[in-house]
């Protein structure tokens, strides 16, 4: 037993991969096993908890009838759209903000502000003022993702190293060249970084984006089968949410390793 | 204690110089005071003294990094007004591009000032070998121990061919052995290129080690207290250290250090 907790339960102390992998796996297999036991058993009520194979019949349904598809592709298009304007304008104004203190003195105030407004508070402003078409969507996924952008970019760029900096100039560099072939690539894997954590935060703002007048997305698709309690629907469009969030984000990884080998692995 | 006006004119010339700065909020702090100090062409001077002693300041100033509030500092009797390439500074910190390799990091001086592709890969890579780094061209810095990176450092420095080598404790961070050893590399890369270098260090043994002349300076506000000529034979390995004649100027630079310490422990606003 000492020995066991020796390998195992030692603070910030490697565990062999194939033990970590079987946790892992216990684990999962676990909760779907409590699953089943109450949904199937009936502990709980189906219009409560639906049966696994109730999700997996309508996940089948919503493929066979093409919704499903047509239902994230709107939702997919709608964060990817809010994602990348915001992005555009973060990672630029966010690395400048950072490092220079005018830039900084201009926007920081504003956007300290701003960023703890909840975007739910927000949306009768954005119906009044972009509608509620697509537009509006877009827009409460860009006012989510683009001011904690701002501030985590700015963080990013303050903590590249000033001796960096200052090396570049003893070696002969003019500001312009500190700037684009010093400053902006010390920011890189930070940048990815912050990417990688907003886009995760981007898919939690869909619900909210599809609370008005949607007629297509998962986050219309979950709210719509509240109203039939169809429960089992609810269960696939978070389900499905959850999935496309872990794979952009191993989408980010990836990408990260590829674009910036040179990188201290996070 | 000055030295005697010279005929050849100095290499680098450290004339009066000053350096306040006023915080935000308390008096001005003097951080430098009358500093002067010549540096003749190829000698290897060396400044050792307590921590907080603003010696880092000095070198920053001597790069153009930061301006003096009183005096100037003339490098070829040419009036230094900010950063340049004559200038080749090593810092304490790491200061590699993570970005780039050893072949490109040791190519970044020479690549801004447009030299040519084919010529700045060849110089670096005769830099690269100069530091004992062959093979490792194109590996990342993230894979470098900490004495190779400075090593790349040096070497990076080094292909600018800058006037002076600013040495910013480079060797701060390094385990004792492999600060010998690259004592020892500086040494002869030194004596290869004939170069002109002002070090800093707190480390006594090394400036002593190092230097032709070790200037001491006081604690808060900054001074030149005493400089030493260092009469030690060249070339000179880390054998010295044990020698007779190192430990009577170890003694002494020991004591004039003391004395500051002391003085700054007594009085730590000064």
């Amino acid at each position: 037993m000492a020995r066991f907790l020796d390998a195992y339960a030692a603070p910030k102390k490697d565990i062999p991969r194939r033990a970590y992998l079987t946790v892992s796996t216990l684990v999962g297999v676990a909760l779907l096993a409590v699953w089943c036991a109450l949904s199937y058993g009936e502990l709980v009520r189906s219009d409560f908890l639906p049966t696994p194979g109730a999700v997996v019949g309508a996940a089948a349904d919503g493929l066979g009838d093409g919704s499903l598809l047509v239902n994230t592709w709107v939702s997919v298009s709608e964060i990817l759209s809010g994602f990348i304007i915001a992005s555009i304008l973060a990672v630029p104004l966010g690395i400048l903000m950072g490092s220079f203190k005018i830039v900084e003195a201009a926007i920081e105030p504003v956007t300290n502000f701003v960023r703890y407004l909840p975007v739910s508070a927000l949306i009768p402003l954005l119906i009044l003022w972009v509608g509620i078409d697509i537009e509006e969507k877009i827009t409460v996924i860009f006012i989510g993702t683009f001011f904690q952008q701002l501030i985590l970019i700015a963080d990013v760029s303050r903590s590249v190293p000033k001796d960096l900096l200052d090396v570049s100039y003893t070696l002969g560099a003019t500001r312009r060249t500190v700037v684009g072939r010093v400053l902006i690539p010390a920011t890189m894997p930070g940048v990815m970084d912050t990417l990688r954590i907003t886009l995760g935060w981007a898919w939690t703002y869909l619900v909210v984006a599809e609370l008005v007048a949607a007629n297509k997305g998962l986050g219309y698709f979950i709210l719509n089968s509240m109203r039939g309690l169809y429960t089992e629907r609810i269960f696939l469009g978070i389900m499905v949410i959850g999935l496309l969030g872990l794979l952009t984000d191993q989408a980010f990884k990836f990408l990260r390793n590829r674009l910036l080998p040179w990188a201290v692995a996070t | 204690m000055r030295d005697a006006p010279t005929l050849a004119p100095a290499k680098l010339r450290i004339a009066d110089v000053a350096l306040r700065f006023t915080p935000r909020r308390g008096p001005t702090v003097t951080a430098l005071e009358r500093i002067s100090l010549d540096v003749r062409d190829k000698e290897f001077s060396v400044i050792v003294g307590p921590s907080g002693c603003g010696k880092t300041s000095l070198l920053r100033l001597v790069a153009g990094l930061i301006e003096p509030s009183e005096g100037a500092i003339w490098l070829d009797e040419r009036r230094v007004t900010g950063p340049g390439r004559d200038r080749g500074m090593v810092f304490q910190s790491y200061t590699l591009f993570p970005w780039l390799t050893v072949q490109q990091n040791v190519e970044f001086g020479l690549k801004v000032a447009g030299t040519p592709p084919t010529q700045r890969r060849e110089i670096a890579r005769r830099f690269i070998a100069q530091v004992g780094l062959d093979g490792f061209e194109g590996h990342y810095p993230k894979q470098l121990s900490g004495g190779m990176m400075q090593r790349v450092a040096l070497a990076r420095a080094l292909a600018n061919d800058p006037a002076v080598l600013l040495m910013d404790e480079p060797f701060g961070a390094l385990d004792s052995q492999t600060r010998s050893l690259m004592q020892e590399l500086l040494l002869d890369i030194w004596q290869h290129f004939s170069k002109t270098v002002l070090f800093i260090t707190h480390d006594i043994d090394e400036s002593i080690l190092l230097g032709d002349r070790v200037y001491v300076m006081t604690a808060r506000p900054g001074r030149i207290k005493e400089m030493i000529e260092i009469d030690l034979p060249r070339p000179r390995s880390v054998d010295v250290l044990t020698s007779e004649a190192f430990m009577t100027i170890k003694r002494r630079i020991m004591r004039l250090i003391h004395e500051e310490a002391v003085r700054s422990f007594a009085a730590p606003d000064g």
